[in-house]
């Protein structure tokens, strides 16, 4: 309905004959694009908001339990909704690890946090469909609980930097948001976002409508495709140093797959570029001895390109 | 009046100063505003989430952007 409506709109406005080229690819492409914001302004708004239930250091006093893993579990969950400002992921490290939650909880927390977004959720559903989504944050978390448990299980407690367990801890919490202010930041924070990715997600659609119109079909299949076995672990070592805004990789992944790309290789791309990235490493290595962060990016590289194998030999 | 931002320099660190910096002007009160980003203060005052507002001490916001408006409401 919204379909037609654009498309009368173009073709009135801009004169073009009934069915012309130019005034489909239009009216697609502006339809397209309107649905796309329209959409993922609503999940990042609802996202938000029940962000503002969860602030980190209420949730940390609900992150010890008797059995680790249900506090892997508990904080992947929690890291899911939480955005992640690179400059939040040191004071939350302390503020968890002083807190006495274990260093493979906090870790499990580290590793959803930046991975699964609402922004990238929010392209995935729109440009994928509700499964693809589902699956993206699904092997995410199971990402996240599985490295964090790994670690704890390691015991490397000893290679955090010392001044962490030396601070001093304390209990703070902001004052309580009514519904009316949760919604005014939920806004606020949507506006900002958008403000900030729009121009990647424009950019991702188009370097994607380059591959879609120039790449031919058979480079990506036969470099990339199923009968390539190093696909997916070439994949994760290109996506690991690289960083980008989920806004814009989605389109380019979509691309990608149009061109021949197996799922499970492009769901591997993608979480390497989105959760693992430089910035993050510079800002974890004030808080961990290089050796443990290391360690993880080891387990999560290794726990990412096991999804992308697993991924193409089953879908 | 001590207002401590806290946060390491990210932009909405700096939009917080922003509103800070506005709220204050537009009460015509005198305030001294510190920026604190050594890691191990931030941790000492609990904020997990960055950026943080302390005024006189006591936690305005912790991790999202008050108005400048809001932060009026705040100061005297």
């Amino acid at each position: 309905m919204f379909e037609q409506f654009v498309k009368n709109a173009v073709f009135n406005i801009l004169n073009l004959p009934a069915g012309s080229r130019l005034g489909e690819s239009l009216s697609f492409f502006i339809y397209d694009i309107a649905k796309i914001f329209f959409l993922i302004a609503i999940i990042i708004f609802a996202v938000s908001f029940i962000r503002s239930f969860f602030p980190p250091e209420k949730v940390k006093k609900y992150l010890n339990f008797r059995f680790e893993i249900l506090g892997n579990i508990a904080a992947a969950g929690i890291g899911v909704i939480t955005p992640f400002c690179t400059c939040s992921a040191i004071p939350l490290f302390m503020g968890f690890l002083e807190s006495g939650i274990p260093l493979g909880v906090t870790i499990s927390y580290l590793i959803a946090a930046p991975m699964v977004n609402e922004v990238a959720l929010g392209l995935l559903w729109v440009l994928f469909g509700w499964k693809i989504a589902l699956l993206y944050i699904g092997t995410g978390l199971l990402i996240a609980i599985f490295s964090g448990f790994l670690i704890g299980r390691l015991k490397l407690e000893h290679l955090v930097e010392d001044f962490v367990f030396q601070a001093k801890n304390a209990n703070a919490q902001a004052p309580e948001l009514n519904a009316r202010q949760r919604a005014a930041h939920a806004f606020e924070y949507t506006k900002g976002i958008i403000k900030k990715v729009w121009i990647f997600i424009f950019v991702g659609i188009g370097v994607g409508a380059v591959i879609h119109g120039y790449v031919p079909i058979e480079i990506v299949s036969k470099v990339a495709g199923k009968g390539n076995p190093f696909a997916v672990l070439a994949a994760v070592a290109i996506g690991v140093p690289l960083y980008s805004n989920a806004a814009g990789t989605v389109p380019i992944i979509q691309a990608l797959i149009g061109k021949g790309l197996p799922v499970g290789t492009a769901l591997a791309l993608m979480m390497s570029i989105v959760g693992l990235s430089a910035p993050e490493f510079l800002i974890l290595r004030r808080v961990m001895k290089t050796r443990l962060l290391l360690i993880l990016v080891a387990i999560v590289a290794a726990g990412i390109v096991t999804v992308g194998y697993l991924f193409n030999l089953f879908l | 009046m001590k207002i401590k931002i806290l946060g390491i320099g990210c932009s909405n660190c700096r939009k917080l100063e922003q509103n800070v910096a506005e709220a204050v002007s537009n009460k015509g009160l005198e305030a001294e505003i510190i920026k604190v980003d050594d890691f191990a203060e931030i941790a000492s005052y609990g904020v997990m989430s960055m950026p943080g507002l302390i005024i006189d001490g006591e936690i305005k916001a912790s991790g999202r952007i008050p108005s400048a408006e809001e932060i009026g409401n705040w100061i005297k």
